[in-house]
């Protein structure tokens, strides 16, 4: 037998890859295709959210002005104290919005009609009285003297300044009638029509009337309820997820309480609100609205994310970290309080901001327990009434008024806003607790 | 160095034989069995680790060399499977005894593992950590002293005295390795248990371990997992193989490499299996 019959053989013939031809040729064509694919989903999600972003903003934008009129007021003691006392609280309890009617009738003398003085009346917001009233308590001095201010305009002239206002249809189908329009071209043409910042929308709480209505209380409702939920999930759920991850026994009540967790996370979250309801407001007896009891509901929904993200931040960390600590003498919880926990921190935290996140775009829990109520005030702490940010998005969304519609848009470019900076706390957390291996 | 390796040498010689068969030993396993689930990975052991001596457990991968170093310091509780029967002893006290504390267990008998792990911390840190959770150590100098003297030892201070407060996970394999022994010395334990410490390491740094084994064993007793027979040979005066969870021999290093009574042990150290 010679070494060529040998090689000849089937069995006993070396194979080497082949490195040309077909196979390269198609190999490099799926991974040159599967690239594409990857191009072509971020693309695509990129599109996706510069559309969402690009018509909340079109529309949310001119939120942020707010229309004035320049109008001549004069501060008449008839009004505003008649007896002349110069008693404050006599200049606290006048009649501010028949000084502004009368104002106005001195600043349209032409208007006579009681119907055409109506919609003269219309002209400003309803709260410019209010806005007098401050003035005045502010400088008494101010009683008899004549001046020209900025008087805040109502929403439809506001929405005439902003064009939202079709001027080519019909009258009947207009918000702004051809007499005001009239009166609004006039002011116009004499510059006493001005668009300003609209600081209001971020100094005051929701209101009837448009111009009027701000997110700071929507703002401070979902701080104060966020701040119970961290401080209440944050604890439990680190503590749990250490206890499950380190110290509990793996046996099948472990293994039941874990697939109970897993599956809180997925329970719909109105279910939580309806269990704050049951709980919290009808067998404890806490305050209906309260930012209390919404961070308490928001904490039960939040606390199987925190748990399941704390556990798989805390099994990263490589079993031989707490080998090395326990060879060298470390007890259990030295092992966890020096080494575990600080190296699964960054995983935590991130899990927390990221639940957090979750918390403040949460509307339908908070629905159950009342924090859907209409709030003029500013909440001043835990139990005040109060409503967050995402309700009062959905409130706003819900007005009839035009005006609404761009609040409902600006409203929810400030949530975006701080949900963007959540997340860049937690990339910035990241960042600062991680370390190298 | 070249006296240290005459010294190991000597210590093969029949005239500084071992220890006398009547001293007491330092650690006792008496009929341990080590179970991991269903299944037993240590068949009744019964093996004897003398004072100030090195014992080398050798034998094929999978033999239950790793399980029965770590029944001495209890570092299979940590595995919810692993279940140790019978009985093991450090200076005639029941190393399993419900009232003895592991983690005082740990501080007696500390560990060097197959694999570096250092803590992703500063060198110093890694080093200066047991004497802290101990407070063997009082004052930053005291610290400052056991980190010089333990790298000193393990032949790390004159590559690492200027980053000291670098990460120890930026060292090479062998340097973390050593950075490992270390950290074990500093503690001070009676025992130290070595799970194949040069396995990631060079020649040099292995000739540098050794001479530090031996050099130990002044104030240590050294339990050292190796799959080097020429290792085991120049550091240990006893030498234990073990062979599918059974203990088959156990004798002074001398007689195992040239006289062993079992054939299987006679197979493994002269190449013909394992
Ligand atoms: N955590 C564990 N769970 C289940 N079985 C294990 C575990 N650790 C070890 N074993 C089994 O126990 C037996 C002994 O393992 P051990 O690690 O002690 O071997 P070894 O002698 O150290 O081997 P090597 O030289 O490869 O390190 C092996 O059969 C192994 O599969
Ligand atoms: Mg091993």
């Amino acid at each position: 037998m010679t070494d060529a019959t040998m090689n000849s053989k089937p069995g006993t013939e070396i194979r080497r890859p082949t490195l040309t031809g077909e196979r390269l040729k198609k190999r490099y064509a799926a991974e040159r295709r599967f690239r594409l694919y990857g191009l072509g989903s971020i693309l695509t999600a990129g599109l996706i959210l510069v559309f969402l972003v690009g018509s909340i903003t079109g529309t949310g934008y001119t939120a942020f002005l707010q229309t004035y009129i320049k109008l001549n007021i004069s501060f008449d003691p008839e009004f505003l104290d008649p007896a002349g006392t110069g008693d404050v609280a006599q200049l606290a309890s006048a009649d501010y919005g028949g000084m502004v009617k009368k104002n106005l009738r001195d600043n349209f003398p032409e208007v006579t009609s009681r119907r055409d003085k109506r919609k003269l009346y219309n002209f400003v917001s309803p709260n410019a009285g209010f806005d007098l009233r401050t003035m005045v308590i502010d400088d008494p001095s101010l009683v008899g003297q004549s001046l020209d201010l900025w008087i805040k305009a109502s929403d439809d002239i506001d929405m005439l300044t902003k064009g939202y206002v079709d001027r080519t249809l019909e009258e009947s189908n207009r918000r702004v009638s051809d007499t005001e329009l009239v009166w609004y071209d006039k002011l116009d043409s004499n510059d006493r029509i001005e668009s300003r910042f609209n600081t209001d929308f971020f100094v005051k709480a929701d209101s009837r009337e448009p111009e009027e209505a701000g997110i700071l209380g929507a703002v401070t409702g979902s701080l104060l309820t966020l701040v119970i939920t961290l401080l209440l999930s944050f604890p439990i759920g680190v503590m749990a997820a250490i206890y499950l991850e380190e110290f509990a026994p793996k046996n099948k009540w472990t293994d039941l309480i874990e697939v109970n967790i897993n599956n809180l996370a997925a329970v719909p979250s109105i279910v939580f609100g309806l269990l704050g309801l049951a709980m919290f407001l009808n067998f404890f007896g806490f305050p209906r609205s309260a930012p209390l009891v919404g961070g308490m509901v928001l904490a039960l929904m939040t606390l199987p994310t925190i748990i399941i993200a704390s556990r798989s931040a805390l099994k990263a960390v490589p079993p031989s970290i707490r080998e090395a600590a326990l060879g060298l003498g470390a007890s259990p919880l030295q092992v966890v309080t020096h080494h575990v926990l600080p190296l699964a921190m960054p995983g935590i935290l991130t899990g927390t901001i990221i639940g957090m996140a979750q918390a403040l775009g949460e509307t339908a829990p908070l629905l159950m327990i009342g924090m859907i109520a209409f709030i003029v005030d500013v909440p001043g702490g835990f139990t005040d009434p109060a409503t967050v940010l995402p309700v009062q998005i959905y409130l706003w969304a819900d007005s009839p008024e035009r005006a609404f519609v761009e609040r409902t848009s600006a409203a929810i470019m400030v949530l975006l806003a701080f949900l963007i900076f959540m997340n860049i706390l937690a990339v910035m957390l990241r960042k600062k607790f991680e370390r190298r291996w | 160095m070249s006296e240290k390796k005459k010294m190991a040498k000597s210590d093969a010689s029949p005239a500084s034989k071992a220890t006398p068969p009547n001293a007491t030993p330092k650690m006792k396993g008496d009929k341990v069995k080590v179970f991991y689930g269903e299944k037993q990975a240590l068949m009744d052991v019964d093996l004897d680790i003398q004072p100030n001596e090195v014992t080398a457990l050798i034998g094929p991968s999978g033999c239950g060399k790793s399980t029965f170093l770590r029944c001495l310091n209890r570092m299979n509780d940590v595995i919810d499977i692993c279940r140790v029967e019978g009985k093991i002893t450090l200076d005639d006290e029941d190393i399993y005894d419900s009232t003895l504390d592991p983690v005082q267990l740990r501080a007696r008998v500390g560990m060097v593992f197959q694999k570096p792990n250092p803590f992703p911390k500063s060198i110093y840190d890694n080093v200066a950590y047991g004497p802290r959770i101990h407070g063997t150590a009082q004052s930053k100098a005291d610290i400052d002293e056991i980190v010089e003297t333990s790298l000193t030892k393990a032949g790390l201070f004159g590559e690492v005295k200027d980053r000291l407060l670098e990460p120890g996970t930026g060292l090479s394999g062998g340097q973390q390795q050593r950075l490992c022994i270390a950290r074990a010395i500093a503690v001070n334990p009676e025992v130290i248990l070595m799970d194949e410490p040069c396995s990631a390491l060079d020649p040099i740094a292995t000739a540098k371990i050794e001479e530090l084994i031996d050099e130990l064993r002044e104030n240590y007793t050294i339990v050292i997992v190796t799959h080097s027979m020429q290792q085991a040979a120049r550091v240990s005066q006893r030498t234990a193989f073990f062979h599918l969870g059974e203990l088959v021999e156990v004798g002074d290093t001398e007689q195992i490499f040239t006289n062993p009574n079992d054939s299987r042990t006679q197979g493994y150290i002269t190449g013909r299996f394992g």
